[in-house]
This record gives C-alpha cells, structure tokens and sequence, in this order.
C-alpha cells in the first residue's frame, strides 16, 4: 500500500517510529497532485517547494530531538478562506485575488504549533457561498468519483482533495453545510463542529453566528485528530468556548455503551432520492446491530429551516461583504467618476451573482419597514430549531438522518435554480443555526456509483458522542475505504 | 398680541474615553501621531478579524453613567450600524441600538447662579470613525483610521434646554463631570469632546403655538460656538417662519453647519428620507451583562467632584472664595497642582498665592496635566519654604529666583547660591549695622524716643540699604526695636 493510501492516524505512527519522514510523505501528496490535479481542480495554491521547507523543518526537529507535534509532520490542505501570513487568501473571489492576509488565522496558528505541513489551499464557492463549488471564480472542482459532477461544497476543493488522495487531512468550513455536503458527496468523513469550540479568528466571515471551521479526512479518527488540534479557547474570538478539550483521537475509539439513535423521521419525506433513503437505513440497521437502541425523534420546526438560513445567513453576510468597498485593500474598480460610482462598479465587478444575490436578500431582511417580518422573524424561527433539537436529544444521544436528499449532481445541472440548489443543504442548515455539531460519514454508493453521505447531529459541544458514533459505524463498515480511480 | 418664542434644544455629546487601547482592540490612542500608525488589521476591518471588548472602556462608560445620574442596564449588547463612507472601514460602526449601556440620566447645572436641569433619554457605547483628509486643491482624498475604533459615549439629552446659555452651562457641566472622574480629557480642538444640537422654535402668535421643523447644528468646535450658532439659529428660524410659516412635519429634518468665521449656519443636507441604518446584533461579540459587585467597585472609584473640592478649600484650608474658584475653575490640573503643593508642607494659603499669582503666569495655553507647568510642585514648595524661612526676600524670590527656575529648571537653593541672594543671618553683623545707623541718624533717634514711632520705618530702610537687602526684615525690625528699648 502506498504512503497516500494510507490514513493520517496510520501516517503519524510511521512519521513519530521514524519509519517515514515528512519530507518523503510530502513529496509523495505533492506527487499525487501533480497526477490528478489537472483532473480534480481542487487547488486554488500550492506550493511545493515551501510546502518541503516546512516537511524538513519538522524532520529537523525531529531529528534533534525537539518536540514534535501531534500531527507530527503530515500534509494538509486548507480553505481558502482561512487567513495565512504570506499565502493568498482569495475566497475564490475576484474581490480578494490579490489578497495576503499580514496575520495568520488562530487554526493555522494551532496547524504550525502541532506540526503539520501546509501544502495546499482549496477551491470553495465564493465567499463559502454555494452548494457545488461552481460559484468560485476561478475554477470548477471536480467529484473525483466522477468528474462531470459537482464536489459539492462550498467547501469543495477541501472534500475533493481528501477523496482524491492529495492531503490525508484537511480544514473546511460550514456555515449551512459546507462541510458535511461535500463530505458526504465526496465519500469521506466531514465534522461541523458546535459553535463556538473552534475559533473563527481569521476565517474571513460569512455568517458570523453560523460559520465554523472543522475537520475533513478519510476516517472518524482521522478528523478526531483534527478536531482535538484546532479546539479550544482563543480570547481574540469573544464567541469561542472557554472549555477543556477533550483527547477526541483516543475517545472516539473508546465504545459508547448503550448509544442511542435518534432517526429524524421528518427527513425520509418528499425529495429525498430513494437510493440514499435505502442506504441511510441500512446504516440504521447497522448501528443496531452493533447494540445502538434506535428511536424515532421529530425535528417539526426543519422544514422551515431552509427560509430561516437564508434570512439569517444574509442578512449577516450583507453585513460582513460591506468591507470590500474597494478603499482599504482588495479589488477597486480601474475607471469610476466618484465615491458612489467607485463603490457601485468595484462591487459589480468584484463579487459573482450568487454573493450579489445573497447580499441584496440579506440587505432587504434588515431593511428598515422589513426586519421585523424578515429577520426578527427568522430569530424567532431559529430559537423554535433549537427548541425542536433539545427535545429530540430527550430521548436519544445522536440524532440520524441522510446529509443531502440526494447524490452528487451534474455540473450546471442546478446553475441556474437557486432555490433547487439551497435545497440540497435543506438537512444540514438547522444544524448550524441551532449552534450544534454534525458529522457526515459515507454509507453506501448509488448504482451509478456515486457516494452517500449519512449524517449523525448531536447536543451542543458533544463531538465526542458523534465520534464514537461515526467510529461504531465505521468498524462495521467499510465505505469509508473506497477509492475513485482516477 | 405679541409674538413670543421658547427656545427648544437638546444636545447630543459624544465624549472620548481615556482607555490606553481602542473598544475592540489593542491599538493605543494618543492623539496627534503620525497618519495610520495607531492602526491594526482589527480598525482596518480586514477580513477575518474579531473584536474584542476593552473592559476598562465599558467601566469608564458605567462610570459617566453613574455620574449622569443614569440607570446602568444590568444586560447590554452591541449592534452594527451601517453606512458606506471611506473613513469607516468595516462599513459598519459597531454601536448599541435598542439596550444602551445607561438610560434616564439627569445632568443639573448652574447658569448665573440658577440652578437648571436637563434630562437624559440615553447614555451609550460605540466606536469612533476613522478622518477623511482632504487634500487641498482637490485630488485624491485621503484617509486616517488612527481614530477608527476610539472608544466614544454619547450622551443624548431630553429637549429641556431652553437657551443657548444654558446649553453652554449643561456642555461645561459634562466636560467637568468626565474631567473630575478620569472619563475623558474632553479636548473640543482635539474631538475628544464633540456636540451637535438640536433646535426649534414654539412660536405663540394670537394664541396659537407654532412649531418649527427641527434643525440639527454640527460642525461646532467650541462651547462658545455652541451657544452663539444656538443665538444665530433660533433668529434665523423665527424670521424664516415669519417668511414661510413652515412648521415641524411640513419639512424634512434639515442639517447646518456652523461657519464661525462667519457667524452662520449653512444647510448641509436635508434627510428626505431617513437614512437605513439596518441595524442587527453583533454577532460577533458576546451580550454584556452587568453586576451589582462591578457598579459597586466604579462607584468607589469616584474622587472628588470640583464641587466638593471647592468647598474644601474655603471651609478646611481657609481660602477665599476668589482664590477658591480660580484654582478650580482652571482645571483639573491646576487644582492637582495645588494639592501636591500641600503635600509638601507649605501652607494653604502661600501655596494658593504663589500658584495663583506668580506661576500661572509663565503657563500660557492650555494646561491638561500637572507637567504642562512649568515648574514642578516639589520645586515651587522649596522656593516657598525659602521666603518662609526668612532665608529669600520675597521680592528676589520672585523677581530674580522664580523665573531663572522657570527658565532653567534649576532649583531654587542653587540660584540663590549663585546670585548671592541668601539672606544672611550673621547677629554680630546685623548689630554693626544697627549700632552704625544709630550713630548716623541721631535727630531721627530722639524723635522716635519721643514718640513718633513712624520714623522707625526710616531706619530699617537704611539698615537694609547698606545691607543690600541680606537680611530679614523681621529681625532688623526687633534688633532695633530692642537697641531703642521700644
């Protein structure tokens, strides 16, 4: 088996027995990108050459017995959206193409503290606003299970890359879903973590009270071991948990006797495809027969969930894509009369539609005569959620459902329906406005050989509970060993 | 029937805090540093950075509540506020929309020793803009965030001020109150304190009462300016209604700057329409919530108001009213000045003349802290103990001593020294003299022995004549007087 093929808590153990050094495992991704890149497009930058100089560096650490840490010199790719000192930091955004961030993001700080080798920064819709990728503006990544459809996204390029083989780790962030959807359309495992337990410092905001960044990779313990580097309190983050971390890399493993398996019955209805109800269930069955206790929970407020997302999510993104106005840094239009006309073409020049179209919504759902009916209204919608969720976790430990309705779709299939595309996050956006974690792992594939996703949701700061879950689930399972060919 | 008018003004003041760092970041905040030095990525608004609050701003800001007689809200929260302009990077101002920090304040104020009051509707927190600079001769404009994200509360008044003098008297009032506890230095040339006012006209003609549209005065850079643009704006209302007879919601709200130079406002803009702020909660920071034990701890943090002190220094030191009001009425400093005079073991009343009299008058300009003087209190009080002592004239102490001090920062001993100015106290010497005197001014003698105790003063002026003024008037005075057993 070759070192790509390998998973990262497999690769730490020969990187800390000596048996493989980093720079020979960094070579051996950054080869992998130079193969199949070309087909996948899942890179907005790398380097190959910095990216050795941090593999030796480690290896010299190593070698004179400094201490490593626990990602002990393996690669990772990360989003492009999460600020790094002298890296582009794009958002695949023509507004910030030219963008270097003068500071690191506090997960980038954590990723150098415990080792790892930053090789790569992925491909996302712009702004992190998207289901498939396609809204980037620089290029359309590819599901390397099949190379006409989408990743999914809006962190795409981060689940594309993990299933391509490029990186055995890497970071996305979710905001409605942008983790878990591609996770699940790309066949690998996605955790969304509680907000709050990671720091948002230098992730460039979509939705403040939404985003989080979280952990991609091939197998539970795989993004349990990220998870357990980029937690914790940072003060420069007033919305980050001051809480103890957890060793999530060593209790996902640790069996959780007598989990119980909540199976969301308001998501086996209308528009979801009948292959991934099939798979899903199946993935009931198999959580029992490894002794979970299933029951059934309703989360009836979801279905409102989709219009309450778009009115929050907006409205703070109309807010937080104010800044790029062109004066500061990033893009400023090159012919304009005045300051309004500045504002208005380095605008329409620097944003795609889809971030115009969710900057105007949000703008309308804080108009003035419209914030009650709009915004207030969807505040009210959330807390019904969140409502809806403590209710359910009464009952059961996990809550279980599909994480998109359906498989990976056609690129430009839903390009030009909006509404078609939001629903494809119509499982995962409660999720992130009730505050709380979600983990999407692979459950089967459909005829046409595309991968399922299966989502397990959990009571605020329980990632551990949904580790064990995902890691039960995986034992008995082995999806998550699949492999495109490419 | 006559025609009369009141005068309707309320006042809005914007007080800078004295924090060491900004509301929600760590750049420091001394005024008049050089363009963009004081900036970070945090007051640049770049993408990806959070704010943090300065806990030493909320306390000033519960402070000045406190001293403004208002209620402290036990649970506040931060709001963004938003609006496009070049000096504003976020193109938000964080602020507090519907909880501000302190409501229902009452501020009572003295105008020509008639006690007023004026009402508070609200007392809040927010952030400062950055300044747009323009060049002159047109060109590019330019921008300096150095006060982007100074820390500022506004303090909103009931209209209950009914002349521009008592506006005026309530501007003075605050300024003291923020000055006495520490709030702020309240500079109006430097922006640290700012007003706008709102005014309009209650006409009563022939029993019927006409109400003016309301006009917002800005631009005013001094407490002066405050009344007299109030003066000028309330004739030019009554005399464009006598033109007109528009009244309030027959025109939109009018903003005028004040033009000092020439004495007018000038309209600035009329809102049409209401600008959309579209106001939402700061997702980004945490509510703040306030307790009784942190009310408790400011309030102990109050001094002494300039009242209280004023009192002090008439009915425990013994000063007259006079001396009293300059030493408070001067400012902070000068009174800190003079009590650090006190500590040096000089007394009240030396140390208020001296102050008053002779070092005031080297200080020209204005005088915000204690170093602004020219000599420092340890100084000054060595120089006092001097004439005390007998061991200085006073006349060389102030004529020849005090101004070389000032000049050269030397002290006082030294001069003396080097000017030979000591006052000698050699008895065998003061006896020589006496006895010569005597022998010289025979007719003067008798005629004092016979009664005529005037011619005495004849005497002691030769003695200090031919003495060149060394010695200490009192004991020539009862060495003569016992040589003449008077």
């Amino acid at each position: 088996m070759s070192l790509i093929e390998k998973t990262a808590t497999e690769l730490v153990s020969l990187l800390n027995k000596g048996e493989v050094t980093s720079r020979e495992l960094t070579e051996a991704f950054c080869d992998r990108i130079a193969e199949v890149e070309g087909k996948v497009k899942a890179l907005l930058y790398h380097d190959r050459d910095g990216a050795l100089a941090q593999a030796e560096a480690v290896d010299l650490s190593r070698k004179s017995g400094k201490p490593v840490g626990k990602l002990a010199g393996l690669p990772i790719i990360v989003k492009d959206i999460l600020c790094t000192k002298g890296e582009p930091t794009t958002c695949a955004s023509r507004m910030l193409e030219n963008f270097k961030a003068p500071y690191d993001a506090h997960v980038i700080s954590l990723l150098q503290n415990a080792s790892s080798v930053r090789i790569a920064r992925a491909n996302m819709d712009e702004f992190a606003m998207g289901s498939s990728c396609e809204n980037s503006a620089f290029q359309k990544t590819r599901n390397p299970w099949n190379l006409d459809c989408v990743p999914g996204g809006s962190s795409g390029g981060s689940a594309a890359c993990i299933a391509a083989k490029e990186a055995p780790l890497s970071l996305g962030t979710d905001t409605g879903g942008s983790i878990r959807q591609p996770a699940g359309l790309c066949g690998i495992v996605g955790l969304k973590p509680t907000y709050g337990r990671v720091s948002r410092f230098g992730l460039v905001a979509y939705a403040s009270s939404l985003d989080q960044i979280g952990p991609m990779a091939r197998t539970v313990e795989d993004a349990a071991l990220l998870l357990e580097v980029i937690s914790g309190h940072d003060e420069r983050d007033s919305t980050c948990a001051n809480l103890p971390v957890p060793e999530y890399s060593k209790i996902c493993r640790a069996p959780k006797k007598g989990l119980r398996v909540g199976v969301v019955t308001d998501y086996f209805g209308e528009g979801l495809d009948p292959e991934v109800e099939a798979a899903v269930r199946e993935a009931v069955r198999v959580l029992e027969s490894q002794g979970a206790k299933i029951v059934e929970v309703r989360l009836p407020t979801s279905k409102y969930a989709i219009p309450t997302y778009y009115m929050v999510a907006t409205a703070e993104a109309s807010s937080n894509l104010a800044r790029y106005d062109g004066v500061h840094y990033g893009y400023r239009a090159k012919e304009y009369s005045d300051l309004i006309d500045m504002y208005k073409k380095t605008r329409g020049e620097g944003f795609g539609a889809e971030v115009k179209r969710r900057i105007m919504l949000g703008t309308l759902a804080l108009s003035a005569g419209r914030r009650d009916a709009f915004y207030v209204k969807a505040l009210q919608v959330r807390r019904l959620l969140r409502n809806d969720y403590d209710k359910a976790f009464e009952s059961c430990d996990v809550v279980l459902g599909p994480t998109s309705p359906s498989a990976a779709f056609k690129i430009g299939e839903k390009s030009d329906d909006p509404v078609a595309m939001y629903l494809s996050d119509i499982y995962t956006v409660a999720t992130n406005l009730a505050g709380l974690p979600g983990l999407s792992i692979p459950c089967g594939f459909t005829k046409s050989g595309l991968p399922i996703g299966l989502q397990l949701q959990g009571p605020a700061f329980a990632e551990e509970t949904l580790l064990q879950a995902g890691y039960l689930y995986q034992q008995a399972t082995d999806w998550h060993t699949k492999t495109p060919s490419l | 029937m006559a025609t009369t008018y009141e005068i309707i003004i309320g006042l809005e003041v914007h007080v800078q805090l004295m924090t060491e760092s900004k509301l929600f970041c760590s750049d420091g905040t001394k005024f008049g540093e050089p363009p963009n030095t004081l900036v970070s990525p945090v007051s640049i608004g770049m993408p990806g950075v959070l704010p943090v609050m300065n806990r030493r701003a909320l306390e000033l800001a519960i402070k000045a509540g406190l001293a403004l007689g208002c209620q402290i809200s036990r649970f506040t929260k931060w709001d963004r506020k938003h609006y496009f302009y070049p000096d504003l990077p976020k193109a938000y101002q964080i602020s507090q929309y519907d909880i501000p920090l302190a409501t229902e304040g009452l501020v009572t104020y003295d105008v020509n020793g008639e006690e007023k009051k004026c009402r508070l509707i609200r007392v809040h927190l927010e952030e400062d803009a950055g300044k747009n600079l323009h060049a002159e001769g047109g060109g590019d404009s330019l921008v300096d965030l150095n006060r982007a994200g100074m820390p500022l509360i506004e303090v909103v008044s009931y209209p209950d001020i009914r002349r521009p003098e008592e506006a005026a008297a309530y501007l003075e009032t605050i300024r003291t109150l923020m000055r006495d506890l520490d709030v702020s230095d309240c500079e109006m040339q430097e922006g640290s304190l700012r007003c706008d006012a709102n005014i309009n006209l209650h006409i009563t003609k022939d029993g019927n009462v006409y109400k003016t549209p309301i006009v917002e005065v800005k631009n005013l850079n001094s407490i002066k300016s405050v009344e007299k643009s109030l003066i000028y704006e309330a004739s030019r209302q009554f005399e464009q209604w006598q033109k007109d007879g528009k009244v309030l919601g027959q025109m939109p709200k009018q903003t005028r700057g004040w033009d000092d130079a020439r004495g007018i406002t000038r309209s600035q803009r009329e809102k049409e329409e209401e600008a959309d702020y579209r106001y939402f909660p700061e997702p980004d920071l945490v509510p703040v919530v306030i307790d009784d034990a942190l009310i408790e701890r400011i309030r102990g943090e109050f001094g002494e108001t300039s009242a209280q002190r004023k009192k002090r220094y008439i009915e425990e030191l013994g000063l007259n009213d006079y001396n009293a009001s300059v030493l408070i009425d001067k400012g902070r400093a000068i009174s800190d000045y003079f009590e650090a005079l006190l500590t040096h073991e000089v007394d009240a009343k030396s140390a208020a003349n001296w102050l008053i009299n002779d070092v005031l008058s080297h200080a020209e300009g204005r005088i915000k802290v204690m170093s602004d003087l020219p000599i420092m209190p340890g100084s000054l009080a060595e120089l006092i103990k001097l004439v005390k002592g007998n061991k200085l004239n006073l006349n060389d102490a102030r004529e020849k001593v005090l101004p070389e001090m000032i000049e050269t920062g030397r002290d006082a001993a030294s001069i003396v020294d080097e000017k030979g100015l000591g006052v000698v106290l050699d008895t065998a010497a003061i006896d020589a003299i006496v006895d010569a005197v005597l022998a010289d001014n025979a007719k003067i003698v008798e005629d004092i022995k016979s009664g005529k105790g005037k011619a005495l003063g004849a005497l002691v002026g030769q003695v200090m004549k031919r003495s060149q003024g060394k010695f200490p008037p009192a004991i020539v005075n009862e060495t003569l007087n016992k040589r003449l057993g008077l």
